[in-house]
């Protein structure tokens, strides 16, 4: 017997496996299902050193296996690199009402909690690779900003 | 009747039949050397950042560094994990990084220098970042699918590493009578690392004639005006030319290196494949 296997399933799985960092955002919101085949799923990391890279793909295999697509395989790609611009709209609400606030392309930074535009950096450098330090002038909380990459 | 889908032939096989060898790469030997020497540099310098964490003078910083750190052993990772591929004894990035001994890293010298203060921590990724950004940026264009692909992605983290520390080299340099005293006293110490970034031996040229490698003399101009123009935003001379320490890219390695690489393969040696 042939199995027959439907994109639209595999797509459901992969939408219900949480990034292990920032769990409110799945791996298809993130950008890192690249594409999906009836044989296999194809994923790139985000950062060249990013940890949760091997966790994720961990994630995913469990899943797979969890909804019976054993025989799926798991394929990393490098090239094209990724990009924030990969990041699903919905995706991108998700990490604001998380507190994250989404990347923005040169755009002003809006502070997540009070909505203001008075913002400012405090480190390029974040919590994770993706994330860089910022506050807020209005409400003087700090906050993440997904970096625009 | 469906027709079979086409065969994915291995790369470098002739098609001749089944249980034909794929050809031999003829830059086998060139390619790995030229693999170890991208793979080492960003690893060593990964593991010096790692010294900081937990030591650096505020928590942006201690975050920053080992963010950096982060970035340059995924570079690592993905360059030994090809080289040993590319080298054919079954030997991934792992038994690259932790199960060779020091004769054998072809590093250059600048990577391998003690982290000294900040200032001279920041000298030293302030010369080496703006080189590699400018490598990596040339790499791009490498006729091996690895290293241009790994390129292509890390030179936009590259980026922000040499972003960073120009902007510690004018923070430092146009500071506090101490703090550019420390920084000159960095860049100093640095300076006669400089040269090596810069050669072109057997290997590298090589590897730039196969289209693996960069010519890397392409942007020694470009080089010199860009780490010229942010010390004179830091109000900092040049330091005096140096007699130029080179020999790293063929396993001649300061006194600093041994120690580095026993406190990196401290763990895999003593518990042999461990895992967690």
């Amino acid at each position: 017997m042939v199995a027959v296997i439907s994109m639209d399933a595999l797509w459901e799985v992969l939408e219900r496996v949480p990034d292990p960092e920032i769990p409110v955002v799945s791996v298809v919101d993130l950008g890192i299902v690249r594409d999906v085949r009836s044989d296999r799923v194809i994923i790139t990391p985000t950062y060249t050193g990013c940890p949760a890279t091997q966790v994720i793909e961990r994630d995913i295999r469990d899943a797979l296996d969890a909804a019976g697509f054993r025989d799926v395989g798991i394929e990393t790609t490098l090239s094209p690199p990724w990009t924030t611009g990969w990041i699903t709209e919905s995706g991108k609400a998700k990490l604001k009402a998380y507190g994250i606030a989404p990347p923005t392309r040169g755009r002003a930074v809006e502070c997540p909690q009070c909505g203001s535009l008075e913002t400012e950096e405090i480190s390029r450098f974040g919590s994770t690779p993706c994330k860089a330090q910022w506050r807020c002038r209005a409400c003087l909380e700090p906050f993440d900003l997904f970096k625009c990459h | 009747m469906a027709s079979l889908p086409p065969i994915d032939l291995p790369s470098g096989a002739t098609g001749e039949g089944a249980f034909d060898a794929p050809a031999a790469d003829a830059n086998r030997d060139v390619r790995f050397d030229y693999l170890l020497r991208l793979g080492d540099d960003s690893l060593i310098l990964g593991q010096r950042l790692g010294e900081w964490c937990g030591h650096a003078p505020s928590v942006e910083v201690d975050l920053s560094l080992a963010n950096m750190g982060l970035d340059l052993i995924g570079q690592a990772t993905h360059f030994l994990n090809h080289a040993g591929a590319v080298e054919g004894r079954g030997r991934d990035g792992d038994a690259l990084a932790f199960k060779r001994d020091v004769l054998d890293f072809r590093n250059c010298w600048l990577v391998e220098q003690p982290n000294g203060d900040f200032a001279q921590t920041m000298a030293r990724q302030f010369l080496f970042s703006t080189w590699q950004e400018m490598l990596f940026q040339h790499l791009t264009g490498s006729k091996d699918e690895t290293i241009a692909a790994v390129a292509a992605k890390a030179v936009k983290e590259v980026r922000y590493h040499a972003e960073l520390s120009a902007e510690w080299v004018i923070r430092l340099g146009d500071g506090t009578d101490e703090s550019r005293r420390r920084m000159a006293d960095g860049l100093d110490w640095h300076w006669r690392f400089v040269p090596e970034l810069f050669e072109m031996d057997a290997v590298a040229t090589a590897a730039a004639e196969c289209g693996i490698g960069a010519n890397v003399s392409a942007f020694r101009d470009d080089y010199d005006a860009r780490i010229r123009a942010v010390l004179a935003e830091a109000t900092l001379e040049p330091p005096a030319d140096q007699r130029p320490i080179l020999g790293g890219r063929r396993g001649h390695h300061g006194e600093h290196l041994g120690h580095l690489i026993a406190v990196m393969q401290f763990l895999p040696r003593t518990y042999p494949d461990a895992t967690w």
